[in-house]
C-alpha cells in the first residue's frame, strides 16, 4: 500500500508537464485568469441569490471545487492542466483534483487504503500547514495582538 | 471592471507560477503547501487586503485565498471566542471547501474510473 516515488510522480505529472515556458505561461495567464472571472460570476450569482458577503465567498469555494471535482471525474481535467499548467493548479480547482484524482486512480486498493488514504497525498500537506500557520497566526493575535 | 480585475488578478498570479513551476525544482505539492502558508503570512502583515480588495475573487481563488480565508476567519474567531477561536477559526472559514473537496471526491471515485492514464 506504500506510494513509491515513481506513482507520487505519476500523481502529479500530468498537472505539471514539461514544456517551452514562452507557450506556458500565456496559457496559464489565460487558463487561470479565466478561471477566476468564472469564479467572480460565480460569486455575483450566490450574492444575487441573497446571500451574505462571507457565505457567498464560502460558497463559490465549494462551488468551484465541485467543477474541479467534475471536471477530474470526466477525465477533463488533466486535458486542460497539460495545456494551463499553473492556470489550473493554482485556483482551488486545483486543490480539488489534487484530492480527487488520487481519491479515483486508487480505487482499486479499496475504499479505505486507497481512496480514503490517498485522497490526502498532496492536500494532506497542504492542510497541515494551512491548519497550523492559520493556529500560530491566531495563538499570535490572542497573546500579543 | 470586477471581472477585468479578476481576470488580471488570477492570471497574473498563475502565470508568476507558470514562472515559478518552470524554473525551480518545486512540486505542484509544495507550491500548494507554501501558498496557502504564504496566503495566512500575507494577510496576517496585510499586504494581502489591498490585493483581495482589488482583484477579487482573482486574488481569493487561488490557493493564496485558502490562507487568506483561514487568516480572516482567526482573526474574526479570536476576537469573539479568545483562545478557542485560535483552534476553530481557520478551518471554520474553510470548512465548505475542504468538505466540497471530500464528500464529491468521494462520490466521483464510488460512480467514475480513473481517467489519469488516459
Amino acid at each position: 500500500m506504500r506510494m513509491t516515488n515513481e506513482e507520487y510522480k505519476k500523481l502529479y505529472e500530468g498537472l505539471a508537464p514539461p514544456s517551452p515556458s514562452y507557450k506556458n505561461i500565456p496559457f496559464a495567464f489565460l487558463i487561470g485568469g479565466g478561471i477566476c472571472a468564472l469564479a467572480q460570476w460565480i460569486k455575483n450569482l450566490w450574492l444575487g441569490g441573497g446571500f451574505a458577503e462571507s457565505d457567498a465567498a464560502s460558497l463559490t469555494s465549494s462551488t468551484m471545487v465541485f467543477i474541479g471535482v467534475a471536471l477530474t471525474a470526466l477525465g477533463l481535467f488533466g486535458k486542460i492542466a497539460r495545456v494551463a499548467g499553473a492556470g489550473t493548479l493554482v485556483p482551488i480547482t486545483g486543490f480539488a483534483n489534487s484530492v480527487a484524482a488520487p481519491a479515483m486512480e486508487f480505487k482499486t486498493e479499496g475504499v479505505i487504503m486507497g481512496t480514503c488514504v490517498k485522497m490526502f497525498s498532496i492536500a494532506g500537506p497542504v492542510l497541515v500547514f494551512g491548519i497550523s500557520a492559520s493556529v500560530v497566526y491566531g495563538l499570535f493575535l490572542y497573546f500579543v495582538g | 471592471m470586477e471581472y477585468l480585475n479578476a481576470f488580471l488578478c488570477g492570471g497574473i498570479i498563475c502565470a508568476l507560477s507558470q514562472v515559478l513551476i518552470d524554473r525551480t525544482k518545486l512540486t505542484p505539492a509544495r507550491i500548494l503547501t507554501s501558498y496557502v502558508v504564504l496566503g495566512v503570512f500575507l494577510t496576517a502583515i496585510g499586504v494581502y487586503q489591498p490585493i483581495v480588495d482589488w482583484g477579487g475573487c482573482g486574488a481569493t481563488t487561488p490557493l493564496f485565498g485558502f490562507g487568506y480565508a483561514m487568516a480572516k476567519g482567526v482573526e474574526t474567531a479570536v476576537e469573539q471566542y479568545g483562545l478557542l477561536g485560535a483552534f476553530t477559526g481557520g478551518m471554520t472559514a474553510t470548512a465548505g471547501g475542504i468538505s466540497a473537496a471530500v464528500f464529491f471526491s468521494l462520490l466521483g471515485a464510488l460512480f467514475f474510473h480513473s481517467h489519469s492514464r488516459d
